[in-house]
């Protein structure tokens, strides 16, 4: 037992001994097992937030393959953030998109930042069925930058362009970009790096953090750091035109020198223009190194799959994983595809394991459950931006990671995501849900009617039960509890199913009728309460 | 001297049982007790158990009528109660209880119980959904409600929204529910006023021991750790097992009875300090539409083992409660979202029906059965049913009034309505004698009719006493046809006509209210 089980569990509790995990090892090879609603809705899960009842009616009928290319299909830009903020000494008017104005007063600039962030909540609420909304906000998790930091919404917006053109691209050319990003060269002072004393901050996180990583056989050197931070003298951030730029005089000329590790490569400087070529060159260097692909895969697999890689995981998924993503060229669409079709994915020791991050459980709740935003500009923002401060209140600040390092939930060893659930988060996903549930949060709600309507045969309860959790959780409950479900909540005790069949029936066929239309509600109201506040709910 | 001032200032040191129009008053105090309780009543802490009978509970053969025996019998010749097997209650000949209550047949003949026959409201709705709604909100038949009657009475008494508690002032629950779900009665104006006692606590498996087991897996170790995370989350949770932990020993209580188990750990917080002033505990299995009696002995069956495990569970919550020291802070009080028919049907039996008795107990109870047995007819068809007599919300305003101490403003706020107090708990209890008025029920008519039956028009005769006079008509399916009087008179005798020309013919009740005291009148209208 390790001492986190020790400190918690109940003396009750503690006394029972826990048999070892069950420990698959199933590997990177093509999943040909079968092909149902439990798959799809597993798949749907883990790459989207929720799987919404439309979304697995619309993927029911296509093979993986199938779901998965549709899946990994890249999405075009969405419309960009307006003002949704009033008076902007910019000239941007109301409705209007601010991205190219003027940089604003640090007042301005915050509540650019604020209509930023609602927007990109927006986003996540409305994606199409894809992975791309989700990668988005694993680069992010991946490249951090904070908002408060930075303090330039339009460098911000460009930085949020930025991981979505790459986000199903190529890892490489991500990175480039993400090294010349505006954003990224203020927060990590790149914009400072100057010949004769260079400024190591991005360079070092460069290695540590966005390529070859910490792991034990990642052994890059301080001289690697300064020669990095050599190479990447010279780049400049423009306020005026929002691009990054190269400032020939203050790059460092002289030759930067790398360890056995990057294999002895000795980057010449260059002069004049060219001195911006040299970023090709380092990357190209560090890109030969084998830790990249290992590192990144980890991360996926954090994302995706579990947070505990043993060595079967290792040798079996790993290993194999990083080397298609290596031969591939860092292409990301590649790895990801091997990863969201193979027999590891599917295996059913590994599906429902995931805690769910603060946006998975908000965002993939609203979805789930289709719940109806205002369609007008202020009022929608003004939603987005209280969903977003419910998950920054979660520990998931979107735009506003802790660290450098990202969320520690992604990578603090040993708790990794159980670090989002905690005696005063998990009260607040409850109350979050309990509120969309019942009263409403801002005036948003959950209609449990339509819900309910869109189940196979919502008049039957035994039926009604049992598809509500096939959508709603992905572990297996016992037929005790889904009895209990339909007896002690959904029939408030009545013991037989014809007075559920009796009231669904009237409200469909006589909605007017309140009495009985608000029995109804009220008594979905219980079942999806319930269900929400159980742990079950956690998990994804 | 009034006759209130006269109890307060004779009551002797030692129990004095008295009877006053066929209730026994108990008197636990002297004087300077009774003056001690006074300055307590403001704050006091009484609790109140409400157990639900969920699904309907058949209340004709819960309070069988021996006045009105035949007509019963003739009702139900399937299902009926053998006259003889009827448990007899002290002093009260005109009804007794179904033998499996042996319990509540003690309780009741120890002067703790109070029995209030054919409670119900206007137009009574025959869904069990809809019916359990009124009841636990406190609404009319055609109201729809958003708040419950407990959380109206607990907003009043402990004002602010329900995310400020738990707070110094009041560190415990305001309302428990044992259970699953926050029973909808405990809905305040800005949300629930209780907590369900689930996984949080200790009494998880106890309660249901619906907790799936956790699988040796990653997604099992995930979801103990979370599991864990939810058990320490709960705001209440340490005041909840500092009062159970209080408890070391409790009594003995039946085997495999769920509403034991319920009331045992209410027993059980109760004791242990917890200051929580509204419990919920539920049973089912009441939805008795078949075979709730055995052809061979109408005695046993479905229905009598639900009765048996009701009684058992509430005579050893007392017993308990009492070795615990801790009985004289408890009322409760029984309830199920309706009665059910008065002629029982070929599968043995009953269909939902409308009134239904009520039973309240408790130290500070006082003994006695309200009202009559319910107006039988002598030929009765499927669709009868039971008149009411009280109005539920009576039953409420009386216990928040009596046991609550609620003054008349509040309760017009919480109950929306000024409902007819009925003598159920001692004065004693808030420090003051109240509702024992001068009339005496028994024997003397009220309400009578003439010519009965009649063919368009009757002439109603009542008597009736100071304050306010109601008289209600209903028809056998207890819809409220209308209210012909409802105003101040002095005391004396009136009459008034009810016209019946455009109605169809068949049985309709005139019902008399005045102060604590009604009556019930049948009324044929024929060709």
């Amino acid at each position: 037992m390790d001492r986190r089980q020790f400190l918690t569990l109940s003396p009750g509790r503690a006394k029972q001994t826990r048999n070892a995990l069950a420990r698959t090892a199933s590997g990177m090879t093509p999943y040909t097992g079968s092909w149902g609603k439990l798959q799809l809705i597993h798949l749907l899960k883990r790459t989207t937030f929720g799987a919404s009842p439309d979304h697995i009616n619309a993927f029911s009928g296509m093979t993986m393959q199938q779901v998965v290319d549709a899946l990994l299909t890249p999405q075009p830009d969405p419309a960009p953030p307006v003002n949704n903020y009033g008076v902007d000494d910019g000239g941007v008017a109301p409705g209007a998109v601010w991205v190219r104005a003027a940089l604003g007063s640090e007042e301005l600039e915050r509540k650019r930042i604020g209509s930023y962030k609602a927007w990109w909540v927006g986003q996540m609420i409305n994606q199409q069925a894809g992975i791309h909304e989700k990668m988005v906000l694993f680069w992010h998790n991946h490249f951090v930058t904070e908002t408060t930091m930075v303090n330039d919404s339009r460098f911000i917006y460009q930085y949020n362009l930025t991981l979505r053109h790459h986000a199903l691209g190529n890892f490489k050319a991500l990175t480039k970009a993400v090294t010349l990003d505006p954003a990224m060269l203020v927060y990590l002072n790149g914009y400072l790096n100057s010949k004769g004393a260079a400024d190591e901050n991005y360079a070092r996180e460069l290695h540590e953090l966005f390529t070859v990583g910490k792991g034990p056989d990642s052994r890059y050197t301080e001289d690697d750091v300064r020669a990095t931070a050599r190479v990447l003298t010279g780049f400049r951030v423009d306020r005026t035109n929002i691009v990054s730029t190269f400032n020939t005089t203050q790059h460092d000329l002289t030759n930067k020198a790398f360890s056995g590790f990057y294999g002895n490569k000795v980057i010449s400087g260059q002069t004049g223009p060219d001195g911006a070529q040299e970023l090709d060159e380092l990357l190209k260097i560090i890109f030969l190194q084998p830790e990249v692909a290992k590192f990144i895969c980890r991360k996926l697999y954090r994302f995706f799959v579990y947070y505990e890689i043993d060595q079967a995981t290792e040798d079996n998924v790993i290993t194999p994983l990083a080397d298609i993503f290596r031969n591939s060229g860092y292409d990301i669409t590649v790895v990801l595809r091997a990863l969201l079709t193979s027999e590891h994915f599917f295996d059913p020791l590994n599906m429902a394991c995931l805690i769910k991050s603060p946006a998975d459980f908000c965002i993939g709740l609203l979805r789930e459950f289709n719940v109806k935003f205002p369609a007008d500009y202020p009022t929608q923002y003004e939603k987005w931006g209280a969903i977003h401060r419910v998950m920054a209140l979660m520990l998931q600040n979107l735009g506003d990671p802790p660290l450098v390092a990202g969320w520690d939930a992604y990578y603090q060893e040993p708790s990794f995501h159980e670090l989002w659930i905690n005696t005063d988060t998990l009260p607040k996903r409850n109350q979050f849900s309990d509120g969309l549930i019942g009263n409403g949060i801002n005036n948003l709600r959950i209609d449990p009617l339509a819900f309910a309507d869109k189940m196979s045969d919502p008049g039957n309860p035994v039926t009604l039960v049992n598809d509500s959790l096939a959508v709603l959780y992905r572990i297996d409950v016992s037929d005790t509890l889904k009895t209990f479900l339909k007896d002690n909540i959904l029939l408030a005790g009545q013991n037989t199913n014809a007075y559920w069949t009796n009231a669904w029936n009237r409200y469909k066929s006589t909605p007017s009728d309140m009495a009985n239309t608000n029995d109804v509600i009220g008594h979905l109201q219980a079942l999806y309460k319930y269900i929400m506040d159980l742990s079950e709910y956690q998990l994804s | 001297m009034k006759r209130r001032d006269f109890l307060k200032y004779t009551a002797p040191a030692a129990i004095l049982p008295t009877v006053i129009n066929g209730f026994s008053i108990k008197a636990f105090a002297s004087s300077p007790m009774l003056t001690a309780l006074s300055g307590a009543a403001a704050d006091n802490d009484h609790v109140l158990v409400m157990i639900q009978l969920t699904g309907g509970n058949d209340g004709l053969n819960m309070v069988i009528p021996l006045d009105v025996y035949s007509k019963y019998q003739a009702a139900r010749t399937n299902i009926a109660i053998p006259e003889g097997k009827v448990l007899r209650l002290d002093n009260y000949l005109k009804a007794g209880l179904h033998p499996s209550m042996k319990g509540i047949q003690e309780l009741y003949n120890e002067g703790k119980v109070s029995i209030i026959q054919s409670v119900g409201y206007p137009s009574p709705n025959f869904s069990h959904f809809r019916a359990t709604d009124i009841w636990l909100t406190g609404s009319d038949s055609n109201e729809v409600l958003t708040t419950g009657w407990g959380g109206r009475y607990l907003d009043t008494q402990f004002p602010g929204p329900p995310d400020s508690f738990p707070n110094t002032d009041n560190p415990d629950p305001l309302a428990i529910q044992i259970g699953s779900i926050v029973s909808p009665a405990f809905q305040g104006a800005e949300g629930t006023r209780g907590m369900a006692i689930t996984s949080a606590t200790d009494f998880y498996n106890l309660i249901d021991g619906v907790i799936d087991p956790v699988p040796a897996t990653k997604a099992g170790k995930e979801l103990e750790y979370i599991r864990t995370i939810a058990r320490q989350t709960n705001s209440y949770e340490k005041r909840i097992k500092t009062a159970a932990a209080k408890i070391t020993s409790q009594g003995q209580y039946p085997a495999n009875n769920s509403l034991a188990d319920q009331l045992k750990i209410v027993a059980r917080l109760v004791a242990g300090g917890l200051k929580t002033r509204l419990y919920m505990v539920s049973t089912g299995g009441f939805d008795t539409h078949a075979s709730q009696a055995e052809a061979g002995d109408t005695t046993k069956g479905g229905h009598a083992k639900l009765l048996e495990g009701v009684s058992a569970a509430i005579q050893a919550f007392m017993n308990d409660l009492k070795g615990l020291k801790a009985s004289r802070r408890v009322v409760g009080m029984t309830f199920s979202e309706f009665g059910r028919r008065i002629k029982s049907n070929f599968s043995m039996g009953t269909d939902h029906g409308a009134a239904a008795p009520m039973i309240v107990f408790g130290d500070y109870v006082m003994q006695g059965v309200l009202g009559n047995s319910p107006a039988l007819p002598d030929n009765s068809s499927v669709i009868d049913n039971i008149p009411m007599q009280y109005d539920f919300r009576s039953v409420y305003a009386s216990i928040l009034e009596q046991w609550f101490c609620v003054d008349q403003t509040q309760l017009n706020k919480i109950l929306q309505k000024d409902y007819q107090r009925l003598p159920l708990i001692s004065g004693v209890a808030c420090g003051v004698i109240t509702g024992l008025p001068d009339i005496i029920t028994e024997e003397k008519i009220h309400i009578t009719n003439s010519p009965n039956p009649f063919t368009n028009a009757t002439t109603i005769t009542y008597i009736t006493g100071n304050g306010n006079t109601m008289i209600q008509i209903f028809d056998t399916m207890g819809r409220l046809v209308s209210v012909p009087v409802n105003k101040v008179h002095t005391a004396g005798t009136y009459t008034t006509t009810f016209d019946a020309e455009y109605l169809p013919n068949g049985i309709y009740y005139a019902r008399f209210q005045n102060g604590s005291v009604q009556q019930v009148r049948p009324m044929l209208k024929v060709r």
